[in-house]
């Protein structure tokens, strides 16, 4: 299931506005990989050009070569849905879809797939409520609104209509930065056991969290407000926060634990 | 700030003075604002002094202040009691008069010596002609509303949904006027090309003359509500959240699966109230309808002959020559319509009232 | 699919094989818009059945069954729903964008015919049917005049009645205003035209009129005030509603009594919006024909007194000279129509770049 992912010299703009520059990196199928770095150095900009969400603004594009396990996802054959389908996404707010209970929401991506039978889609919304370590809360309201979950069920609702299409990477922009401490753990928890089936990119602010559960670090950064963000080392996770070979990374990772 | 420091001594004023000023750099109307207050309390200015106790008098002028605001909104109450009071105190006379069914008489002579009229055809037509109208104008207004907000570019959708606002103000006689003067000699091709080929369906059926009829009333109708529609749900579906949207994206949607997704069902009670506006707007518009439909008598659902006629277009049309009689038949007559449309009023209410309890709860 | 979470199940026909799709190249949809043309202009005139309209028409519903059937087939049925979609949405806009710049078209071209010094210097009193001349002087000043006094009555009764409801209001009697301003909203503007007749014209003003009903401006006024004040009401209220709370709790904090605060710190904040709302009442008012027809009597001559004898407004001058025999008066008519819709443009376009320039609470 899980696919290797290749930057080539990703760079990306805001109107004329680059925020990347010049991305190499590649990630192993069926590992965690964190994305680290201060505000506004591209990080989050480099993982929506990963599904293509990046366009979805006004204005912004992306250039270079982004290939999953040898097809690039920027050529122009290739269907924009069927890349996001391949590569689920999960937000920094947890983004449930208001009108619409938790079955629904888990199911919603694969109604849009022509799914229809009832039978199938009740099994694949219980696996992937098991599988985000939502279901014995969920299982005896599946009925009631989406939106009425805690902030910690709800992004693991979202996670499970995530996982529910079956994709093959998960993005997570900052998944918990909204969270308590709690439902934080439980979505770390299940990164663990996501791992064993997908490729995993997570965004996060949080450096414990980095250290925490991804196998490799990728540390990003800026010069100064309004420079492209530029990649600056990408090592295991533990040789970053053990013994980064850049100045920078080490400044950035003991500047934040003091 | 621009007083005199003797008025300022006043510990009242001087508080006041502070927080307007902090938080309006703008202080003009902070102190446009200030001269009715002055005048409502006559002897406010020598109360201050040493900023103790608050006196007794400013207690009062607090009272006469509160009693003024609810004296306002008690008389929106009078207001709705005498519109219904008067309304039946002048329809009931005219209703006793009526020698003929009130309901079912298909014709309206409430001048003659025996009057005889009857609100039912007019009902009929009203209830017609905007449901016709609405039929044409939601889904347009809504293709139009999305292509604003989601399909144009942002720039010109904000540029024409603008536009829209504007056309949405245009009074309702002007869209008459055009419909009276222009769109009649199209309709009039189209009515006769529909009879032509189509005469076999019963509303396309009858022998002419074409033009001024319920097909001219409605489309003018729709026209005249489409902007409003338009400029209601596109408000509604700008105001998606994005997280939404994104979410529908990223699980594979389309974009028109994303408006499935995320869009429409987020927008619905904005939908519904918008439509519901313009249902309000059609029932009760009087004027365009006066000038565009062909007023006969009788419930027909032939859409193309000249005729149709509604309970407001009949109250313009009719007034010029009503007695003491016509009038209170007329009264009488916007009695029904006015119900017509509270009842279609509260009904929107309700559902969008029940439908946010929904998303609130889950919120 | 061999892990434990997945416990052997079917996998999902959803899963595309490969991230390439097969697209309609770029000539697919003109060309198929060329050859619903074709075929319909066939149809149309091979039948007989009709001219250019109905081939444009038929060659619309032609392309875009053609366009599903084709994206269909190449693309998959989810690309094709997308695509009839989109293409219906656009037309949407072409369809409703026709009639609607036929009625600008027609008001500007139309209506400069008349746009001139007389139009707007004389009346239409003594103008008979074959006299091409004849202004609407008398209708300007009667829509002056009663939108001018149906502010004037308005915008003090409901800014204090939303201060009512927002500030001090509790219970049920506040929630009964509530109810029946939003009820107020839906009155059909003639049935407010029939209320100040009953109420107004038929019994309160003949007893200073000797007994005869008297029509005239101000119960034009009276009648534009029902209408108008919902509006203010509603715009009132939001925007006091959206006046923050620590504006207020910092003035009760100095020791300032409620009533001062509301009048002097709540209210200018709120007023650029009250502004915006009483615009828009006024432009929608100043366009109301209906009321006015009913009980301003619609005089031809200039009548500067709004409190006796009939009174015109542009809208109700519209109304007449269209319905009028004469053959200069459909241009007038227009003139007059070009006039009202630049008042109310007017006023409009001044009220949303106010309420653009002061967002509050946004």
């Amino acid at each position: 299931m899980a696919k290797r992912i290749d930057a080539t010299n990703v760079t990306a703009y805001y109107g004329s506005f680059k925020a990347i520059e010049n991305i190499n990196l590649t990630v192993e199928p069926k590992t965690v990989t964190a994305l680290i770095g201060p505000s506004g150095c591209g990080k989050s900009t480099f993982l929506r050009s990963i599904n293509r969400m990046h366009e979805v603004l006004p204005g912004a594009r992306v250039e270079g070569d982004l290939t999953i396990d040898g097809q690039n996802i920027y050529d122009r054959d290739v269907d924009v849905t069927a890349v996001r389908r391949t590569i689920g996404m999960v937000f920094q707010r947890p983004n449930p879809f208001p009108t619409m209970s938790i079955f629904e929401n888990v199911v919603a991506g694969l109604r849009l797939n022509g799914l229809r039978k009832k039978s199938v889609l009740n099994e694949a919304a219980e696996r992937a409520l098991r599988a985000a370590n939502l279901w014995d809360e969920v299982k005896d309201r599946l009925g009631k609104p989406g939106a009425g979950l805690s902030g910690g069920q709800q992004q693991r609702l979202c996670i499970a209509r995530t996982i529910a299409v079956e994709p093959q990477v998960v993005l997570m922009d900052e998944p918990c930065s909204a969270l308590d401490p709690i439902s934080t753990l439980a979505i770390e928890d299940l990164m663990f056991q996501l791992k064993d089936k997908f490729t995993i990119i997570i965004v996060t602010h949080n450096m414990q969290q980095a250290a925490r559960v991804s196998d490799r670090t990728a540390f990003f950064s800026i010069e100064k407000t309004g420079d492209p963000g530029r990649l600056i080392e990408y090592d295991n996770t533990q040789k970053i926060f053990s013994n980064p070979t850049q100045k920078k990374t080490e400044d950035y990772i003991t500047g934040r634990f003091g | 700030m621009g007083e005199t420091p003797s008025r300022s001594a006043d510990a009242g004023t001087g508080g006041i003075r502070v927080a307007s000023g902090q938080e309006r750099p703008a202080g003009a109307p902070a102190r446009v604002a200030e001269s009715p207050v002055s005048t409502r309390t006559p002897g406010g200015d020598g109360l201050g002094g040493g900023g103790g106790l608050p006196r007794a008098r400013a207690f009062g002028a607090e009272r006469a202040f509160r009693g003024l605001t609810l004296a306002a909104g008690t008389t929106v109450l009078v207001i709705i009691a005498a519109i219904a009071g008067f309304l039946i105190a002048k329809a009931v006379p005219a209703l006793r008069a009526d020698t003929a069914n009130f309901w079912t008489y298909e014709g309206w002579s409430p001048n003659d010596t025996t009057p005889r009229f009857g609100i039912g055809t007019l009902a009929f037509g009203t209830v017609l002609s905007s449901a016709l109208a609405l039929l044409i104008a939601v889904p347009v207004a809504l293709g139009i509303a999305l292509f604003l907000s989601h399909y144009a570019p942002r720039r010109l959708g904000t540029a024409l949904g603008f536009l829209i606002d504007l056309l949405a103000a245009v009074p309702s006689v002007v869209f008459g006027l055009w419909g009276r003067d222009v769109f009649v000699a199209p309709v009039r091709d189209l009515s006769a090309w529909l009879n032509q080929y189509f005469g076999w369906i019963p509303i396309f059926g009858g022998d002419g003359p074409f033009g001024k009829s319920i097909m001219l009333g409605s489309l003018v109708l729709a026209i005249m509500v489409l902007p409003i529609v338009t400029s209601l749900s596109r408000e509604v579906f700008l105001q998606t959240p994005t997280a939404n949207e994104e979410a529908a994206l990223a699980l594979g949607a389309t974009r028109w699966e994303m408006i499935r997704t995320a869009v429409l069902p987020y927008g619905r009670p904005g939908i519904i109230a918008a439509v519901m506006l313009g249902l309000g707007r059609a029932l009760g518009e009087t004027i365009a309808l006066a000038m565009t439909l062909g007023i006969t008598f009788g419930v027909s659902f032939n859409l193309i002959e000249n005729g149709g006629n509604t309970i407001a277009a009949n109250i313009a049309n009719a007034f010029g020559e009503a007695n003491d009689t016509g009038r209170g038949a007329l009264i009488a007559s916007g009695l029904v319509l006015f119900t017509i449309t509270l009842i279609v009023n509260i009904t929107a209410r309700a559902i969008v009232h029940r439908r946010r309890e929904f998303t609130e709860s889950a919120a | 699919m061999t892990t434990t979470i997945a416990n052997q199940h079917p996998r999902p026909p959803a899963q595309p094989p490969s991230l390439r799709a097969k697209r309609l190249p770029r000539y697919a949809a003109p060309a198929i818009a060329l050859a619903a043309v074709v075929v319909a202009a066939a149809i149309v005139y091979g039948a007989g059945i009709g001219g250019p309209v109905l081939v444009v028409v038929l060659a619309a519903l032609l392309h875009l069954a053609g366009l599903f059937a084709a994206s269909n087939a190449v693309e998959g049925r989810r690309s094709a729903r997308n695509r009839t979609w989109s293409a219906l949405i656009h037309s949407a806009f072409v369809l409703a964008a026709l009639p609607l710049a036929s009625v600008v078209w027609t008001l500007v071209s139309k209506g400069v015919e008349r746009l001139d010094g007389d139009f707007f210097g004389t009346s239409m009193n003594n103008i008979g049917a074959r006299d091409p001349n004849g202004g609407a002087y008398h209708a300007i000043v009667g829509t002056l005049e009663q939108v001018g006094i149906a502010a004037l009555i308005t915008v003090p009764l409901g800014i204090l009645c939303a201060i009512y409801v927002v500030e001090y209001g509790r219970g049920r009697f506040a929630f009964a205003i509530r109810f029946f301003v939003d009820v107020m909203t839906g009155i059909p503007s003639i049935v407010a035209g029939l209320f100040v007749l009953a109420f107004w014209v038929l019994v309160v003003s003949p007893v200073f009129n000797d007994g005869r009903p008297g029509f005239s401006g101000f119960a034009a006024a009276l009648a534009l005030s029902v209408l108008m004040l919902p509006t203010v009401v509603r715009s009132t209220e939001e925007m006091l509603r959206l006046v923050p709370a620590p504006l207020r709790e910092g003035a009760y904090a100095l020791g300032v009594p409620k009533w001062k605060t509301i009048l002097r710190v709540v209210l200018p904040t709120a007023l650029p919006g009250i502004v915006t709302g009483v615009m828009l009442a006024v432009a929608r008012a100043a366009g109301e024909t209906a009321p006015v027809l009913l009980v301003a009597g619609g005089g031809a001559a200039i009548n500067f007194n709004p409190f006796e004898d009939n009174q015109s407004s542009l809208a109700l001058f519209v109304y007449q000279q269209a319905g009028d025999a004469s053959r200069y008066a459909p241009a007038r008519a227009w003139t007059a129509a070009l006039t009202l819709v630049a008042l109310v443009l007017v006023l409009t376009v001044a009220a949303k770049l106010l309420a653009r320039r002061n967002r509050l609470g946004r």
